[in-house]
């Protein structure tokens, strides 16, 4: 009896004694690589490729802060982790940043105690169902089986539109992606339901796409974004800016191809100071000088990452939507690198 | 006269602590106990400066909060807007649920098996010893998820119970084995119902004292009457009786196709059956291993001398080997149920909501309370091992050897 109270406690102990200190970005240089938590499978935001290395929206985030921070986009540890493991991984110290279709919540910002840097993805809830069912609307589902990600905010937008709608319907509760696209093919649930960048993202790895139909109500707003922990905020500021340099590097036309050119130094000092021409906001930051310039030129802007990863030109086949550049009518909006 | 006086007390001196036996292991004691303290309260200070660190406070307000999601499997009122802590009262139901379902069918697994694997007959004894290699050696996860993916792959999807559809319901049509589960009719308790439950009841009680009887007239006169047939008949008999005379309050609730799923009946979801199997057939196979070696505990001469008696094989298993063979099985029973019980938290894998997939994942996770639920989750299979450990121990001091 003494002797499980001893192991209870050491195994608490355990789980709390790996926070680390506060200064992440000092322990990302020691240790020379960076540790992100991904997805552990979502084709186009962040999966392992045919020759096992980490590619996708999600990873490209990642892989921009590990450029500016250490000069190499490779050094970056990935730490698939499922709904219900991310946030205890990142509270606990495990991983030093969390780039996983993760929604921007007001609990999850001030109860869990992390801090959302920004934007990345503005995305909502959808369904997705087979065409056989004969279904047109999410409002039809009464009564229907639908399968779930256990541990997002999607659980909670469902139970409260059927609630709402005063429909019922029978939640199949899993845990990775991969395993709910497994019950979905096999008709154990008559729909799917998760972030609509993921639905046309697993649509996309079906057998024949055009047999599913994703359903026209978004049901939830589902701002997704990278996040760290709460109370370390020099390590905030630089996966914040790292993702707006990306954001204000596509408003500026900086791309990975003309960046190496335009580092030179141009006359629109917004460039300059975004590539460490003029000014010194890198060292501001704790980084050097060329920290967004190697950003742009190993994972590019935000346009080149959204069209190589999940843009009309892939299997995904996203528009830009809402996540097209304010002066396009969309919604990212970069302050201004001053 | 010898006059005889105490020998003269040694004067105590602080190298006796360690240098004589009889304070040596008091010391050892002492400073033993000094580390422990002095482990648990850095472990204790710790945890609550990493918290601080983390600007996280202890407290188990959140079980009081609407949880917001909606469970499947409900054996108690729940919606999206009961508490978190109803939410995990209802995981806490299913856990149970699975827990005693699975421990019944273990057992009888767990003893067809054993007894089986002893028998003389070549095929049979193989076949179970393949059965118990099988499913002991291999990973109790693995077991269930690739229950649950047959059902999910294989069985027919609703749809196809429609006309023209190419699946059937079995029984009479009243069971449909799909893949999201098997639907059972349920049956519905009218007016007179109440009689019936107690005409059961009662026909049980009935059956008890019939045993009793022919117990003690067996021990005083030596006859033996018909214990089986007797009971069977009580069993049935009146039950039956009273269901008619009553004017049939039972009636029976088929499932039907209605709208995606079928409606009406019992669901019984692909997640329960995956682990329930999973798990009776994975501890089934411990527990014939355990049936096994507490027969084969019982020695040979034993048989022989009941054969010499006269008594006949069943009687010399039920009179002579069986009830000293409990005595080995049941202590080791006791541990593979609560083996059982503890791994019934393996349900997360196929999306079963027991107390580890409601208290322990969903509400963690929306809450953010790790520490909290992960203790609760630990009070409560503490509580539960310790629990069926007690009924067990009751159950073995009635089995175990009588001295007189």
């Amino acid at each position: 009896m003494k002797k499980s109270v001893i192991l209870g406690a050491l195994t608490i102990a355990g789980l709390s004694a790996g926070v680390a200190g506060a200064a992440t970005l000092d322990d990302v240089k020691t240790r020379g690589t960076l540790i992100c938590g991904v997805n552990t499978g979502l084709t186009g935001f962040a999966a392992p490729d045919a020759n096992g290395v980490w590619a996708g929206f999600d990873v490209d985030m990642c892989r921009a802060v590990a450029v500016a921070v250490l000069g190499d986009a490779t050094a970056v540890e990935f730490v698939p982790l499922t709904g219900q493991t991310r946030f205890t991984a990142l509270a606990s110290g495990q991983i030093d940043m969390l780039s996983r279709n993760t929604t921007w919540t007001f609990s999850r910002d001030v109860d869990l105690k992390f801090e959302f840097v920004g934007v990345n993805y503005y995305d909502g809830q959808g369904f997705i169902a087979p065409k056989a069912l004969g279904v047109s609307s999410a409002k039809e589902l009464d009564g229907a089986t639908i399968c779930i990600q256990t541990g997002t905010t999607t659980e909670l937008n469902l139970a409260d539109f059927f609630r709402v709608n005063n429909m019922s319907y029978e939640p199949v509760p899993i845990e990775t992606n991969a395993e709910a696209l497994q019950q979905y093919n096999a008709g154990a649930c008559d729909a799917y339901t998760t972030d609509a960048s993921g639905l046309a993202a697993s649509r996309a790895t079906f057998e024949t796409p055009s047999d599913h139909v994703i359903l026209p109500e978004i049901i939830s707003k589902e701002p997704l974004g990278p996040l760290v922990r709460h109370g370390d905020s020099e390590w905030g500021d630089v996966v914040r800016w790292s993702l707006n340099a990306m954001i204000a590097a596509e408003e500026y036309g900086v791309t990975s191809a003309n960046v190496a050119e335009l580092a030179k130094g141009t006359d629109n000092p917004e460039i300059n100071r975004l590539l460490g021409t003029e000014g010194n906001l890198g060292e501001m930051l704790g980084l050097d000088a060329d920290w967004a310039e190697r950003i742009i030129a190993t994972v590019g802007n935000y346009s080149e990452s959204f069209e190589r990863n999940v843009g009309e030109n892939t299997p995904i086949g996203l528009a830009r939507g809402l996540n097209a550049q304010w002066t396009e009518g969309g919604l990212l909006y970069a302050p201004p690198f001053r | 006269m010898a006059s005889l006086s105490d020998p003269q007390r040694d004067t105590f001196r602080l190298s006796q602590l360690i240098n004589d036996s009889r304070y040596r292991s008091l010391t050892i004691q002492t400073v033993a106990m000094i580390l422990l303290v002095l482990l648990f309260s850095w472990l204790v200070s710790n945890t609550v400066q990493n918290l601080q660190a983390l600007g996280k406070d202890f407290d188990f307000g959140f079980l009081g909060e609407p949880a917001g999601y909606d469970i499947n499997q409900r054996l108690i009122e729940y919606n999206s807007q009961a508490t978190h802590g109803r939410a995990a009262l209802v995981g806490i139901l299913n856990t149970i649920l699975v827990a005693v379902l699975g421990c019944a069918l273990a057992t009888v697994l767990g003893i067809i098996a054993g007894v089986l694997r002893l028998s003389n007959n070549w095929l049979v004894a193989k076949l179970m010893a393949v059965y118990v290699e099988a499913f002991r050696n291999v990973p109790l996860l693995l077991w269930i998820i690739a229950i649950f993916a047959v059902m999910a792959e294989s069985m027919p999807q609703p749809r196809a119970f429609r006309e023209g559809g190419g699946a059937e319901m079995i029984l009479f049509d009243s069971v449909a084995v799909t893949n999201r589960g098997v639907y059972i009719p349920t049956p519905v308790w009218g007016d007179g119902s109440t009689v019936l439950v107690i005409v059961f009841l009662a026909s049980l009680v009935g059956i008890w004292a019939f045993r009793r009887y022919a117990r003690k007239r067996q021990e005083a006169t030596g006859d033996i009457l018909p214990v089986f047939w007797v009971g069977l008949g009580l069993f049935f008999v009146p039950s039956v009786l009273a269901y008619f005379v009553m004017g049939r309050p039972v009636t029976l609730d088929y499932p039907e196709l209605g709208g995606f799923n079928f409606t009406g009946g019992l669901h019984l979801r692909n997640s329960l059956i995956a682990l329930w199997l999973a798990l009776s057939l994975y501890t089934g196979a411990f527990i014939a291993e355990i049936v096994r070696a507490g027969i084969l505990a019982v020695s040979k001469g034993q048989t022989e001398a009941a054969f010499a008696l006269g008594l006949r094989p069943g009687r010399t298993m039920n009179l002579v080997i069986l009830p000293q063979a409990m005595r080995v099985i049941v202590p080791p029973l006791i541990s593979q149920y609560l083996n059982l019980t503890k791994n019934s938290s393996l349900a997360i894998a196929v999306g079963y909501m027991d107390v580890r997939s409601t208290l322990g994942g969903i509400t963690i996770n929306q809450t953010g309370r790790e520490l909290e639920g992960m203790l609760l989750l630990g009070a409560f299979y503490l509580a539960t091992s310790l629990v069926i450990a007690a009924v067990m121990n009751v159950y073995n001091n009635s089995i175990k050897l009588k001295e007189r």
